[in-house]
C-alpha cells in the first residue's frame, strides 16, 4: 500500500524554528543567523559589531561550533552575554539546539541576538533556526565564483558581507564579478564590502542592522 | 555531513506516517531531492541502513528522484539549466534569474505492508 506523504523532510526542524521565532517576537528580539565558511570572519565581525552597537543596543550572541569555546571566550571578554553551543560533530546548528540555548538567555533584556553558525557554506543554509534575517560572509580569499558553487546559501541570504577587502591588492578576487554573481540570483540582498581588520565598511553593515532592528521594533509596537 | 540529520528526520517522518496507517513494515520510501539541497544520496543510504535498524523501516528501499537546478530569467522568462558560470540566460544573455526547481527536499510517499 502506498501512502502519499509530500512533506518536507525537515518539517520537524521547521516547527521548532517557528517556536523559536515566536519566542523572539514575544520579547522583541531581532535574531540574525550569521553564516560563512570557516575562517571568513564571523567572530571578527561579531566583535566589531558589538563594539559599535553596545552603547545603543543590548546585544547577545549564540556561538555555534563543532567543539571548543575559543570564540565564546573572545566574545565574553567584550562583556556581552554569550551562550556556547557545541554541536558535537554536526556541521550546522538546527532549531532544536537553538531552542535549548535560548532557554539560558534573558530574552527580555536583549535587542539583538547574533547567532554564529558553524563554518560551512552548505549545511547551515538548509536548517531554519527561526531567525528573522540571514547574514552571510564571503571573504575575498575564497574566490568570486562561490555564489555559483553554493547557490542555496547565496539565494537565501538577506545580506551578503564581503570581508577581507584589505587583501584585494594581493588577490585575484574580482569584487564586481562577485556582485554580479550574487545579484543575478538574489537581487534583493544588499552587498557590503568590508574589512574586520581595518574596520573599513563596517558602518554600512551596522546601519543595516539598526534599520532592521527599527523595522522589527515598529512591527512589535504595532502588535 | 548534514545527511545524518536529514536521514534521521526523514526516518522519523516515514515512521510517523507508517504508524498512523498502522503498518507493520515500511518497504519503500520515495524521496525527492533537489540538487541545491547538497544532499548526497549515497550518504543517505549509508546512514539509513544504520539508523533504521530495530525499526519497521529496516530494509526498506530508498528511491531518489533527483531534481536538477532550473532557473527562470527575470528579464525574458526563459527557463534554463545553469552550467558553467556565469549563469547567463541562453536567450537574452542577462544574468538575473530566480530558482524554479532544485530546492526540493521531501518525502513524496512511502510504501507499507
Amino acid at each position: 500500500m502506498e501512502i502519499k506523504v509530500v512533506r518536507n523532510i525537515l518539517s520537524a526542524n521547521e516547527q521548532i524554528a517557528a517556536k523559536n521565532r515566536k519566542l523572539w517576537d514575544e520579547h522583541g528580539v531581532l535574531a540574525v543567523n550569521l553564516m560563512s565558511s570557516p575562517g571568513a570572519g564571523k567572530t571578527s565581525l561579531i566583535l566589531q559589531t558589538i563594539r559599535r552597537l553596545r552603547s545603543i543596543m543590548r546585544v547577545a550572541v549564540i556561538e555555534g561550533d563543532i567543539a571548543s569555546t575559543l570564540d565564546a571566550d573572545k566574545i565574553n571578554k567584550e562583556g556581552v552575554r554569550v551562550v556556547q553551543v557545541n554541536t558535537g560533530g554536526s556541521c550546522h546548528l538546527d532549531a532544536n539546539m537553538l531552542s535549548l540555548a535560548i532557554d539560558s538567555l534573558p530574552l527580555a533584556d536583549i535587542d539583538l541576538l547574533i547567532i554564529e553558525n558553524v563554518g560551512n557554506l552548505i549545511c547551515p543554509a538548509q536548517f531554519d533556526l527561526g531567525e528573522h534575517k540571514r547574514a552571510m560572509i564571503i571573504s575575498c580569499p575564497e574566490g568570486d565564483d562561490k555564489p555559483y558553487k553554493y547557490p542555496l546559501m547565496f539565494t537565501t541570504a538577506d545580506v551578503v558581507l564581503v570581508n577581507k577587502i584589505d587583501l584585494l591588492e594581493v588577490l585575484d578576487f574580482n569584487i564586481v564579478a562577485l556582485e554580479v554573481a550574487v545579484k543575478g540570483i538574489n537581487p534583493q540582498a544588499p552587498i557590503f564590502p568590508l574589512s574586520c581588520k581595518s574596520g573599513e565598511g563596517i558602518e554600512a553593515w551596522v546601519l543595516w542592522l539598526l534599520a532592521e532592528r527599527e523595522n522589527c521594533k515598529e512591527f512589535y509596537d504595532s502588535l | 555531513m548534514h545527511e545524518l540529520a536529514i536521514t534521521q528526520s526523514m526516518l522519523d517522518l516515514a515512521l510517523e506516517q507508517a504508524r498512523k496507517a498502522q503498518a507493520k513494515q515500511v518497504t519503500q520510501i520515495n524521496l525527492v531531492i533537489g540538487e541545491m539541497s547538497g544532499v548526497v544520496c549515497d550518504s543517505v543510504e549509508f546512514y539509513f541502513n544504520i539508523l533504521s535498524q530495530d525499526t519497521i523501516a529496516h530494509r526498506a528501499s530508498l528511491s531518489f528522484q533527483q531534481i536538477p537546478i532550473q532557473l527562470r530569467c527575470r528579464r525574458c522568462g526563459t527557463v534554463f539549466s545553469p552550467s558553467e558560470p556565469p549563469w547567463a540566460c541562453p536567450s537574452c544573455r542577462q544574468w538575473d534569474a530566480e530558482v524554479v526547481t532544485g530546492r526540493e527536499l521531501y518525502i513524496d510517499s512511502i510504501e507499507v505492508e
